[in-house]
């Protein structure tokens, strides 16, 4: 069919892998131009479970995005910056434990309250979605951070033996560099259409949106192993302990094994990850390279 | 005599063209003739529209009342490979009934071998089996002879999603209920003969409903009008509610929850509660759109609360 035009592809929308997300604003414009902006944000889709949550959510371009209260913009600004902030204080701190320690034992431990605290703190994300001033879908957002809690307090906090395992560091990198590029990516989306806005912000835009289409295909994948490899050292410890785990008999006739729970998600990641990955890989094509993806529609 | 026109409403590739067709001819007329050309996209399949993003154009429209000019445009969407509705709802309803007698029996490999073909020497059980096998023998025979459906058909995933619903279920109820250490409501007799009245009367309630809306729509027709209490008690909820049916099909899970005394049977009542509430809500809406006589007191599913 060829090359589509502007007004088909943004009635077509783009439903691939089911994740809904507002329809893009395609143009076949180039990263360097300041509107790329409006496209990159418009162009997003949702996506991700486990993994970076690389493939991130949905802003709606500033031309067309719904009026947003004045107190909704600061609120979300504090929120994006607050948050940029706290993942490069975690950043710079496993960076420092490293240099200093020269070994990876102990780094979660030194870091894990930080962590805890802005990954806990995400969960606002959904409460942003549910009363509207944040245009993505509240399911999405909920199995985002769903995910990213599970990770954080089901495995690494309560199953103690696994903090030092290598796969854990590999997580957090790849989680960290994520939050950072996605934060300051909503950011300087927020504050670049504040009609009063310094004009050295704009620049900065496209060097946001090109990190973020590029990152995550590589820490797409390494969050992924490292959450994997994570869960799966910690399978013999929570089979020997039948910890978080009810048995037969009892008052309410229910059961549940904490193993065979992991075991599930584990592989509920083998249908999931192709999905988000290849779908944002399609956004990648799409926002960077200006290409029209006819998607089939659902 | 008009001249139609039928273009993918992606592409606006043109697929087919009807010249000379009959004022006084139907959409399904249309559909008919496309399928002639066409005959990978049966009728069921088709979605016809004035406008490629507008709504989707009924089979009983005729042509002559649409807003068009002497060659009319109209846009196909594909809505995928459909399936019936009554193939649907047999299939869901079937497996459900013949899965809990699976394990009801006790059958091998669900529990251990000592257990294999043993019964259950506690007597809300067998109760349990009872109720839960009426429960889908009342809609499966439902299906059959009550029901009045809009449309005929659905898109065919929606089996594969309807199924891994009501059979996981199914299974994971039937699993604990049958269980040889199943243990039996914490207020004995007295709890499981309440629960077991209220399963009761909701069943005749949901009953009554379905037939007071099949009363109300003539065989063959698509008619929508709005129910009303009849003489039997049971539709007096209509007063209330805008969709008794569910209320009543809420009330009898809880009853059945109540008796069994088994959390997943709670859970698989709150997410049933959740989507009639959506469905509910939607039926209320769409009631409220049409009728402008609507009774104001009357709420989607529960009485003055939701």
């Amino acid at each position: 069919m060829g090359r589509l035009t502007e007004a088909a592809a943004a009635g077509s929308g783009s439903r691939a892998a089911g994740w809904a997300g507002s329809p893009p604003t395609l143009l076949p414009l180039s990263p360097t131009s300041p509107r790329c902006a409006a496209t990159m944000a418009s162009s997003d889709e949702d996506g991700t479970n486990g993994g970076a949550s690389e493939a991130g959510e949905d802003r709606e371009a500033p031309g067309e995005r719904r009026r947003l209260g004045v107190l909704a913009t600061a609120w979300l600004t504090f929120y994006d910056i607050a948050m940029t902030a706290g993942w490069l204080v975690l950043a710079i701190a496993m960076v420092r434990f490293y240099m200093e320690k020269g070994t990876h034992r102990g780094l979660y431990k030194s870091i894990q309250k930080t962590l805890k605290f802005f990954q806990t703190f995400a969960l606002l994300e959904i409460v942003h979605c549910l009363i509207g001033i944040v245009p993505t879908s509240v399911i999405v957002t909920g199995v985002q951070v769903s995910s990213r809690i599970f990770m954080v307090w089901l495995i690494t906090h309560s199953i103690k033996p696994i903090q030092n395992e290598e796969s854990v560091v590999l997580f957090l990198v790849a989680w960290t560099v994520t939050e950072i590029t996605r934060y300051s990516f909503y950011t300087f989306s927020l504050l670049d259409h504040l009609p009063y806005f310094i004009k050295w912000a704009s620049p900065t835009m496209p060097e946001c949106c090109y990190r973020r289409y590029n990152f995550f295909i590589i820490l797409y994948p390494v969050g992924v192993a490292g959450e994997l490899l994570t869960i799966y050292a910690a399978l013999p410890h929570v089979k020997k302990t039948g910890m978080f785990s009810i048995r037969l008999p009892n008052k309410y006739n229910v059961s549940f094994d904490y193993y065979y729970f992991l075991l599930i998600t584990m592989a509920s990641y083998i249908p999931l990850f192709p999905q988000l990955y290849f779908h944002m890989l399609r956004q990648r094509r799409k926002v960077l390279h200006g290409e029209v993806i006819v998607e089939k529609d659902d | 005599m008009k001249h139609y026109e039928i273009l993918d409403a992606k592409t606006r590739e043109k697929l087919c063209f009807l010249d000379k067709v009959e004022p006084h001819a139907t959409i399904a007329e249309i559909k008919n003739l496309f399928t002639k050309t066409h005959p990978q996209w049966y009728p069921a399949r088709q979605s016809l529209r004035l406008d490629p993003k507008g709504k989707s154009l009924k089979d009983e429209d005729v042509l002559q009342k649409l807003p068009v000019g002497t060659t009319a445009t109209l846009y196909f969407r594909d809505l995928g490979a459909q399936i019936s509705w009554v193939t649907v709802f047999l299939t869901e309803y079937a497996g459900p009934l013949f899965i809990y007698l699976l394990f009801y029996f006790r059958v091998p490999f669900i529990y251990g071998h000592k257990y294999d073909f043993t019964s259950s020497r506690h007597t809300v059980v067998h109760l349990a089996c009872i109720c839960h096998s009426f429960h889908y023998i009342k809609r499966l025979l439902e299906t059959l002879f009550v029901h009045r459906f809009s449309h005929g058909t659905m898109p065919l995933r929606n089996i594969f999603k309807n199924c891994t619903y009501y059979w996981g279920f199914a299974a994971w109820m039937a699993y604990y209920i049958n269980h040889p250490l199943y243990t039996p409501p914490t207020y004995g007799a007295q709890q499981v003969k309440l629960a077991l009245a209220i399963f009761v009367i909701c069943q005749l309630g949901n009953f009554s409903i379905h037939m007071a809306l099949r009363d109300l729509r003539p065989a063959g027709s698509k008619t929508r009008k709005i129910p009303y209490p009849t003489k039997n008690p049971f539709t007096w909820l209509f007063l209330l509610v805008s969709c008794p049916n569910y209320t009543y099909e809420v009330g009898s899970w809880i009853g059945f929850a109540i008796m069994t005394q088994c959390l997943p049977v709670a859970l698989f009542s709150l997410v049933g509660f959740t989507q009639m509430t959506i469905w509910a809500k939607g039926k209320h809406r769409s009631y409220l759109k049409e009728f402008r006589d609507y009774p104001p007191l009357r709420m989607p599913i529960i009485p003055f609360l939701l």
